[in-house]
C-alpha cells in the first residue's frame, strides 16, 4: 500500500498550496491531494477544448482537448485520461502512454500503485491495456474489468460471439466468456460478472449465470458443482486455495465455499464479505431480518441493527471489523466490532484501521464541514473538504489532508490514546 | 371474448411455449407457490368476491367496449384463478395466453386498487403470473431481449461502457456552445446528488441529457454523473419477472451512489424506474426503505422553483394538460408537486379527468411498450379511454413526466389523430429558462 | 321432529360455532405465519394509521372510486351487509336463544321490522343473483363457489321469513337453523372467507398506499 515510512511525520499543520482557481483559467475542476499530502492537483480548463493539470502552483505544459478521471495512485503518481485529436491515452506522472485508443475508462491500479490498467476501446473492439500495452486480442464488447493485486495480469468479461438484434436463442446459448490478458476461456456462458484475482497465483473467479435461473461461481474456467438462485461476487481465501461467495437458496442468503454452504442460508441478504489476512475470520454485511442489516463475523451477527450497513473494513490483525451504518443515507454512524460511536454524521467514508489494528479512523461530513475522526474523536481540524486519513507505520500518527478556503492543507496529528 | 380468441404471434412466447410440457408447467407452478408466493396471493385469491367492481377501472376494459376478458378480475380469472383451481395443470397453449395477458394486457398500473372494496392488488397478481412465465421461459421477445441487455451490460439498451461516457462528453461539448462553462462532472465524490437516466437517453434522446445538464448548471447544483455501469435506473427485469436480475440492477444503482458518497440520487423523468428503485428492487435486496433517497425530477424541479434557482423568461400561454404517470403519482403521490411545477411553467392548465391518483394509465407502462411492435395495436386500441380524456381537454400540449408515458401517449395521439404535443417538464424548463446571451 | 330441532339449536349450534371459531382462528393464524415467513417485505410496511385510514374511507358509501362507479351495487351491498349484521344480532328468537344459553338480554327488533329487513336482505341477494347473471364481467368470472356462497347466505333468510310467515310449519325453523349452521361452518372455506380476510387485505393495501406510495387507495 502506501510507502508511509518515507513521508514527513512531523506533527503540525502545513499549507501545501493555495489552490484558489486562477482567474486566467476558464475553470478548475475537483482538487485531489497526493497520499503523502505534499501535492494538490486539479484539472483546469485553459480555453475551449484546452485542458491541463495544475499541481500546486504550476500548470503542466501538456495540454489536451479533454482530461478526466484524475487520480493519485498509492505510490503518489498522478494518473489521468487524456484526449488529443480524437485519440485517448493515459497520463501517468505527467507522461502520456505511447499507445492511443478510441476510448479509455475504468482505471485500475495495482496495490503498490505502480501498475496502471484501463479498459480500452480500439476500432470499436474492446479489451484492456496494462501500462500502455494493449491486449493482443480484442472483443466485440468487454466489461467488469479487473487486475491482479500486483498489477501484472488483467481480466474482463468479454463477448466472444456475435448476436443479432433481439436474438434470444443465441444469447441463451452463451456469448460471453472471461479473458485473462486478452485470452478468453474456451467456455461460452450466458452471463459473467465481477472477475476477481487471488493474491498471488493469478487465479480468477467470477459470478456466472448458466441459465436465466441458475447462478454459480466459476473458478479458472471450472464451475462449482452446485447452482443457486443467486450469487454475489466471489472472493479467494488469502492463501488462494478456496473461493467463497454469498449464495441464495430458498429465498435466503448464506455463504458457500467451493460450492458447499459454510453459512446456512438464513439471511435476507449477505454481501461484501472479507477475510482477515490470515484467513481465519470471515466478515460480511448481513441482514438477519428483512430491513435490518449488521455485520456478521464468522456467521455470528453483531447485535446492532441498521436499515443500511456499508463500507466494511477488517483490521490488519483480523480481529476487528468496522463498518458504517445509516438511515435513509443520513444519520451515518461508525461501528467498530458492533459498538457504535457516539457521533451522527451527514456522510461518512470507509473506516481505516491503523497498521497495529488499534486505532480506527474515518472521514465524516456534517453540515457541509469535513472532519477526520480517530476512535470517535475529531483529529486534525475541520475542512471544506478532506481526504481519507492515513496512519504512519506504528499507528501513533495520522495524516489528514484537507482543503480550507481554497488552500490545500497537510496536518499530521498524534493519535489520541 | 377471451384470450384464446386474440392470440398474437410473438417469437419469444412461441419459442418458450414450444419447450413446455404440462408436467413442467405444473412443477414450476407448485414450486412457485411453495417457495415464493405467500399469504398475499392466498388472501387475495380467496377473498376476491368476483363482484366485478374493478372492471371500470381498467382502460383495457373500457376501451374494448367493456369486454369482460380485459377486466382486472377477468384477467385474474383467466390466469391465476385457473392455475390455482387446476393446481398448475394447464396446457402450454394456456400459458401462451396467460403470458400474453400478463405482459401485454395489464400495465400493472394499480388503478383497479381504487375500485376494489377488498383491497386486491391485481397488479401484484399479474406480476406473479409474469414471474411464473419467466420461470417457464415464456416471455415476449423484446422485453426479454431488454432483460438480457440488463444482465450483460447493466443497462437496458446494450449501451457499451464507453458509449455512455462518450455520449456525456458529447452532450457536454454541445452544451458548452450555449452555456460556455457548462460541466457534466463525472464521478464527483461527495456531491449532493448523482443524476441517473434510462438507457434510451444516451442512445436516442441525448437532448434530454443536454437539457438536464443545462438546468443543473444554471441552477448551480452540486451534482455528478457516474461513469460506471449502474447509471441506468431502468429495469425491465422487474417487469419480465426476473427478480434476481432486478435485485442485481438495483444493487448496482444504489451502490454506485454509496460509492460516490452522494446524498441522494436524482432521476430523470421516468416512472417505472422509480417503481423499481423505490418500491420493488430495494425490497428484493432486503432494504426496507431506499438506502439512498431517490428524488424524481418532478420533486427536484419543485425544489429548484421553491428555492428560486430557476429563472424563467416567460410562461406557456396555450392550454396545457397534465398526464399523471402511475408509477410516481399512484406510486409515490407526486400529484401536487407535479401541478406546482406545471403551474410555474404554464399559465393555462386544463386538467383532464379523471386525474391525479385516479388518472388512467398511458397503456405503455408495466413493460407493455417494451414488448415491442407485435403488441402495439393492443395497447393503443386499449387506450381509447386516454384518447377521449385528452381530447376533452382541448389542450395543445400535454405534460407527461415519464418516458414510458411519452412513448405510449405518442402512439395514442398519433393513432387517434389528436394533434397534441407531448412535453417533459425538462423540455419546458429548458425552453423557458433564462440562458446566457 | 322436536328432538331433532332441539339437537339443532343445542349441540349442533354449539358445534357449528366451535367449528367456526377453531377454523377461523386457524385460518387467520396460518395466514399470519405464512405472511411473516414469505411476505416479510410486505408485512414490514403494515401501519395502524394507514390501515385504519383505508378501512374508514371504504366504510363510507360513495367515497371510493369503486363505490362511485357502481352506485346500485354500492347501495345494495351496504344495505345487505348492515341488515345482515343487525338481523343476526337483533332478531328476538336469537336473543332468546342467547338468553337461554348465557342469560344475555338486550332490546330486539319488533317482528314486523325483522320481517321487513329480512325481505330486504333477500331482495339484496336477488340483486346479487341478477347481477351475476346479467353483468357481463361478473358472469365471465363467476364460478360454482360464488353461487354456493350466495346460496348459503340466502338460505337462512329465506327459511327465516317463511318460518315467520308460518309456511311449512315446524320444518321451517328447523331448516332455518340447519341452513344457518351450514353458513356458519362454511365461512372459512368459501368465498365468505372474506369475512375473515377482507379487513386485513384492506389494511395491507392501505398501508402500502399510505406508507410507501403516499397516495390514497379509495
Ligand atoms: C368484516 C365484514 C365484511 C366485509 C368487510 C365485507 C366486505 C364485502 C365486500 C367488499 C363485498 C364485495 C361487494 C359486493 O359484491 O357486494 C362483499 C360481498 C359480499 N358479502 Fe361481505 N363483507 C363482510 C361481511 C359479510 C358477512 C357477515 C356476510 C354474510 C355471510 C357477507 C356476505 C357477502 C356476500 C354474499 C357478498 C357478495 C355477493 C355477490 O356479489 O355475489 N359479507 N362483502
Ligand atoms: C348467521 C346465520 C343466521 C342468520 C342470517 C339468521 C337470520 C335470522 C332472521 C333474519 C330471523 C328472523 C326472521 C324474522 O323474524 O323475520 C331469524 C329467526 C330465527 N333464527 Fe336465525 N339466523 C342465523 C342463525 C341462527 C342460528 C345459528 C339459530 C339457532 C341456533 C337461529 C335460530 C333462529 C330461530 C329459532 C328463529 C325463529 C324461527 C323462525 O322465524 O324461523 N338462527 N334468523
Ligand atoms: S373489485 Fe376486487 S373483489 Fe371485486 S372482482 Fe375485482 S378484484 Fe375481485
Ligand atoms: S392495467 Fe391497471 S387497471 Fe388494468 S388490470 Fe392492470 S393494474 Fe388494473
Amino acid at each position: 500500500m502506501y510507502k508511509t515510512k518515507t513521508w514527513n511525520w512531523e506533527v503540525g499543520q502545513r499549507t501545501i498550496a493555495d489552490m484558489t482557481p486562477n482567474s486566467d483559467h476558464k475553470w478548475q475542476e475537483e482538487i485531489f491531494i497526493s497520499p503523502d499530502g505534499e501535492k494538490a492537483s486539479a484539472v483546469v480548463c485553459l480555453d475551449d477544448a484546452e485542458f491541463s493539470i495544475r499541481t500546486n502552483d504550476s500548470v503542466s505544459e501538456n495540454t489536451f482537448e479533454k482530461l478526466w478521471e484524475l487520480n493519485y495512485t498509492t505510490n503518489g503518481d498522478l494518473c489521468c485520461y487524456a484526449m488529443q485529436d480524437e485519440e485517448w491515452t493515459v497520463m501517468v506522472a505527467d507522461k502520456p502512454w505511447e499507445e492511443t485508443y478510441g476510448f479509455v475508462w475504468s482505471p485500475l491500479f495495482s496495490a503498490d500503485g505502480k501498475n496502471v490498467a484501463t479498459a480500452v476501446q480500439q476500432d470499436m473492439e474492446y479489451g484492456m491495456s496494462v501500462n500502455g500495452a494493449i491486449w493482443e486480442t480484442l472483443f466485440e464488447n468487454a466489461n467488469n474489468f479487473a487486475i491482479s493485486p500486483d498489477g501484472k495480469k488483467s481480466a474482463a468479461v468479454v463477448q466472444v460471439k456475435s448476436m443479432g438484434q433481439a436474438d434470444l436463442k443465441t444469447f441463451r446459448s452463451g456469448i460471453f466468456s472471461i479473458a485473462v490478458d486478452g485470452v478468453a476461456w474456451d467456455n461460452n456462458l450466458m452471463n459473467l460478472w465481477t472477475p476477481v484475482f487471488d493474491n498471488n497465483a493469478y487465479r480468477v473467479a467470477a459470478q456466472v449465470r448458466l441459465t436465466l435461473y441458475d447462478y454459480s461461481i466459476i473458478v479458472d474456467n471450472t464451475l462449482w458443482e452446485n447452482t443457486y438462485q443467486g450469487v454475489w461476487e466471489p472472493l479467494f481465501t488469502p492463501d488462494g486455495k478456496h473461493v467463497v461467495a454469498p449464495v441464495r437458496q430458498g429465498g435466503k442468503w448464506g455463504m458457500a465455499k467451493d460450492g458447499q454452504l459454510i453459512w446456512q442460508a438464513t439471511y435476507a441478504n449477505c454481501w461484501h464479505h472479507q477475510f482477515s489476512e490470515d484467513g481465519e475470520n470471515l466478515y460480511a454485511i448481513v441482514a438477519p431480518e428483512y430491513g435490518k442489516f449488521t455485520v456478521a463475523a464468522n456467521d455470528k451477527p453483531w447485535e446492532m441493527r441498521s436499515p443500511v450497513v456499508t463500507d466494511l473494513a477488517v483490521s490488519p490483525d483480523g480481529k476487528k471489523a468496522a463498518a458504517l451504518a445509516n438511515t435513509l443515507n443520513k444519520d451515518w454512524r461508525v461501528c467498530v466490532n458492533g459498538s457504535v460511536w457516539d457521533g451522527s454524521y451527514d456522510m461518512a467514508w470507509k473506516p481505516v484501521f491503523c497498521p497495529n489494528s488499534e486505532a480506527v479512523a474515518a472521514k465524516v461530513r456534517k453540515n457541509g464541514r469535513y472532519n477526520v475522526l480517530v476512535n470517535g474523536k475529531p483529529v486534525g481540524g475541520e475542512f471544506d473538504m478532506c481526504f481519507d486519513p492515513i496512519f504512519n507505520a506504528d499507528g501513533s500518527k495520522v495524516l489528514v489532508r484537507g482543503l480550507h478556503d481554497g488552500k490545500a492543507l497537510r496536518v499530521v496529528a498524534n493519535v489520541p490514546k | 371474448m377471451s384470450i384464446q380468441d386474440r392470440k398474437i404471434e410473438d417469437e419469444g412466447l412461441a419459442y418458450g411455449v414450444s419447450k413446455l410440457t404440462t408436467d413442467k408447467i405444473q412443477q414450476t407452478f407448485q414450486a412457485l407457490i411453495d417457495n415464493e408466493t405467500g399469504a398475499k396471493l392466498k388472501a387475495f385469491s380467496e377473498s376476491c368476491m368476483r363482484c366485478g367492481m374493478c372492471a371500470e377501472a381498467c382502460h383495457f376494459f373500457v376501451s374494448h367496449g367493456d369486454d369482460p376478458s380485459y377486466s382486472p378480475v377477468g384477467k385474474v380469472s383467466q390466469t391465476m384463478t385457473k392455475l390455482l383451481a387446476n393446481d398448475g395443470k394447464v396446457t402450454p397453449d394456456d400459458i401462451y395466453g396467460m403470458a400474453q395477458i400478463a405482459y401485454t394486457e395489464c400495465n400493472l398500473c394499480r388503478r383497479c386498487v381504487h375500485y376494489c372494496p377488498i383491497g386486491i392488488d391485481v397488479a401484484y397478481i399479474m406480476t406473479t403470473i409474469r414471474r411464473f412465465c419467466h420461470k417457464l421461459g415464456v416471455t415476449p421477445q423484446y422485453i426479454q431481449d431488454t432483460a438480457h441487455s440488463h444482465s450483460a451490460t447493466m443497462n437496458q439498451m446494450w449501451v457499451k461502457d464507453d458509449e455512455w461516457v462518450d455520449s456525456l462528453f458529447w452532450q457536454e461539448d454541445e452544451a458548452r456552445e450555449e452555456f460556455p462553462n457548462l460541466r457534466i462532472p463525472m464521478d464527483k465524490e461527495g456531491a449532493d446528488f448523482y443524476y441517473s437516466v434510462i438507457a434510451p437517453e444516451p442512445k436516442f434522446r441525448t437532448q434530454l441529457i443536454y437539457q438536464a445538464a443545462a438546468i443543473m448548471n444554471e441552477a448551480g447544483c452540486d451534482w455528478t454523473m457516474p461513469s460506471m455501469p449502474g447509471w441506468d435506473n431502468s429495469d425491465m427485469c422487474m417487469y419480465s419477472g426476473d427478480f434476481e436480475m432486478m435485485g442485481r440492477l438495483k444493487r448496482q444503482h444504489f451502490e454506485l451512489a454509496q460509492k460516490l458518497k452522494v446524498s441522494r440520487i436524482v432521476m430523470g423523468e421516468c416512472g417505472h424506474a422509480f417503481r423499481s428503485i423505490y418500491d420493488n428492487g430495494n425490497r428484493w435486496l432486503g432494504w426496507k426503505d431506499y438506502p439512498v433517497p431517490v428524488v424524481h425530477s418532478i420533486e427536484f424541479f419543485a425544489e429548484l422553483f421553491e428555492q428560486g434557482r430557476i429563472k424563467l423568461t416567460g410562461k406557456i400561454q396555450e392550454p396545457v394538460t397534465i398526464h399523471d404517470p402511475c408509477n410516481i403519482i399512484r406510486g409515490y403521490g407526486l400529484m401536487d408537486k407535479l401541478r406546482y411545477v406545471a403551474h410555474q411553467l404554464c399559465d393555462n392548465i386544463v386538467e383532464m379527468y379523471p386525474n391525479r391518483e385516479h388518472n388512467y394509465c398511458c397503456s405503455a407502462g408495466g413493460g407493455v411498450i417494451n414488448c415491442g411492435p407485435p403488441f402495439k395495436k393492443v395497447r393503443v386500441e386499449g387506450n381509447l379511454a386516454k384518447a377521449n380524456q385528452l381530447k376533452a381537454t382541448g389542450a395543445k400540449i400535454c405534460i407527461a413526466p415519464c418516458h414510458n408515458c411519452h412513448g405510449g401517449l405518442e402512439d395514442v395521439i398519433h393513432h387517434y389523430d389528436l394533434g397534441i404535443e407531448l412535453k417533459f417538464l425538462g423540455d419546458l424548463i429548458y425552453e423557458l429558462m433564462e440562458k446566457p446571451e | 321432529m322436536n328432538s331433532l330441532y332441539n339437537f339443532a339449536v343445542g349441540p349442533l349450534a354449539w358445534a357449528a360455532f366451535i367449528i367456526l371459531a377453531v377454523t377461523a382462528v386457524w385460518r387467520l393464524w396460518s395466514m399470519y405465519t405464512l405472511a411473516k415467513q414469505k411476505d416479510a417485505s410486505s408485512v414490514a410496511y403494515m401501519s395502524w394509521k394507514f390501515s385504519l385510514r383505508s378501512i374508514a374511507n371504504w366504510l363510507i358509501p360513495y367515497k371510493s372510486l369503486g363505490w362511485k362507479t357502481n352506485p346500485v351495487l354500492t347501495a345494495v351491498t351496504f344495505v345487505f351487509h348492515i341488515c345482515f349484521v343487525v338481523l343476526v344480532i337483533f332478531v328476538t328468537p336469537h336473543q332468546i336463544l342467547l338468553e337461554n344459553a348465557f342469560g344475555i338480554t338486550y332490546p330486539t327488533l319488533p317482528t314486523a321490522a325483522a320481517d321487513a329487513l329480512t325481505l330486504i336482505v333477500i331482495a339484496c341477494c336477488c340483486y346479487f343473483v341478477y347481477r351475476r347473471v346479467t353483468n357481463k364481467t361478473v358472469r365471465f368470472v363467476t364460478r360454482t363457489n360464488d353461487w354456493v356462497s350466495l346460496g348459503l347466505v340466502a338460505a337462512p333468510f329465506v327459511t327465516a321469513i317463511l318460518g315467520s310467515w308460518g309456511v311449512g310449519g315446524e320444518i321451517m325453523p328447523l331448516l332455518h337453523v340447519l341452513t344457518a349452521e351450514a353458513l356458519i361452518v362454511a365461512i372459512p372455506f368459501t368465498r365468505l372467507a372474506h369475512i375473515l380476510f377482507a379487513l386485513f387485505t384492506r389494511a395491507y393495501i392501505g398501508s402500502e398506499f399510505g406508507g410507501v406510495r403516499h397516495c390514497k387507495d379509495w
